[in-house]
């Protein structure tokens, strides 16, 4: 049962990017377009809350709930593979106008279609880890 | 068979509580928490989809001619919810993580790879939505 909080931070995360429209196709569209400040405003004031929270963390050395110290893992330095990964996933991102989390989100919004658009996005991971050897990975 | 089909069940599960998770929270959200399914767009948006063919832009969540089982098998639905899904799942593989993963928590850790992550993010995007919607819309 203490996987529960994870289900229950799942679903504050799916009425969260619901009702800030975040996962709405036309947002996305919008936000490519530079028309609009809203999706700007939701990534931003995420990502500045988020740099608070973790020197907030970092500084004070707080611990989880079980008393364990938080600890941040570095990302791996893979630059060209986050450039030429993330330019594959900014086309998907702009067609489907949902990232992996919001496909989910979108499911049970009842766009029974993302289904379609999930089982895509599992092909795609599997034949990634087919052939990963074979692409640049530094 | 590469390690990255190694993959740790138990230790991983609660990633499938969190996933099963976003999808009650988009039911809870839409059916109990949404009194207008409408995006207020920029009119300049609106102009540029009515243009290549949209109908009525922002008046429901997403363009659901588009997302639909029946436009599933033309090239359109090939292209939007197949090719744009496998793009999603390829890409975040191999960028290491997605919006959630770079563009926000990456970028709040101050994390290089994240802000290179995210350029690409917003070129990959700016390509397609520039270069290639205002065709296949």
């Amino acid at each position: 049962m203490n996987k529960l909080k994870y289900l229950l931070v799942g679903i504050l995360f799916g009425i969260i990017l619901t009702k800030s429209q975040v996962i709405s196709w036309y947002r996305i569209y919008e936000m490519f377009r530079f028309e609009s400040f809203h999706m700007y405003g939701v990534i931003g004031s995420a990502v500045i809350l988020g740099i608070i929270s973790v020197q907030i963390i970092k500084r004070f050395k707080l611990k989880d709930f079980e008393g364990h110290p938080i600890v941040f893992i570095d990302k791996q330095k893979r630059f060209a593979p986050a450039l030429i990964g993330g330019s594959i996933f900014g086309f998907g991102w702009a067609f489907t106008g949902a990232c992996p989390g919001p496909i989910y989100i979108l499911i049970g919004n009842g766009f029974l279609a993302f289904i379609v658009v999930f089982l895509a996005a599992v092909l795609g991971t599997l034949v990634y880890g087919l052939i990963m050897h074979k692409l640049p990975q530094k | 068979m590469s390690d990255f089909f190694k993959f740790d069940w138990k230790e991983a599960s609660w990633n499938l509580f969190f996933a099963v998770g976003a999808v009650i929270g988009g039911y809870i959200a839409s059916h109990f928490m949404m009194p207008d399914q409408a995006i207020d767009l920029n009119p300049a948006t609106i102009e540029s989809l009515k243009a290549v063919g949209v109908a009525n832009p922002g008046a429901e969540y997403l363009p659901g001619s588009i997302f639909s089982f029946e436009n599933l098998l033309t090239g359109q639905g090939l292209l939007f919810m197949v090719v744009g899904g496998f793009m999603v799942g390829f890409g975040t593989r191999y960028a290491g993580g997605c919006t959630s993963g770079h563009a926000i928590s990456g970028l709040s850790n101050l994390q290089l790879t994240s802000l290179v992550a995210t350029i690409g993010f917003f070129l990959g995007g700016l390509i397609v939505t520039h270069f290639v919607l205002p065709y296949v819309l």
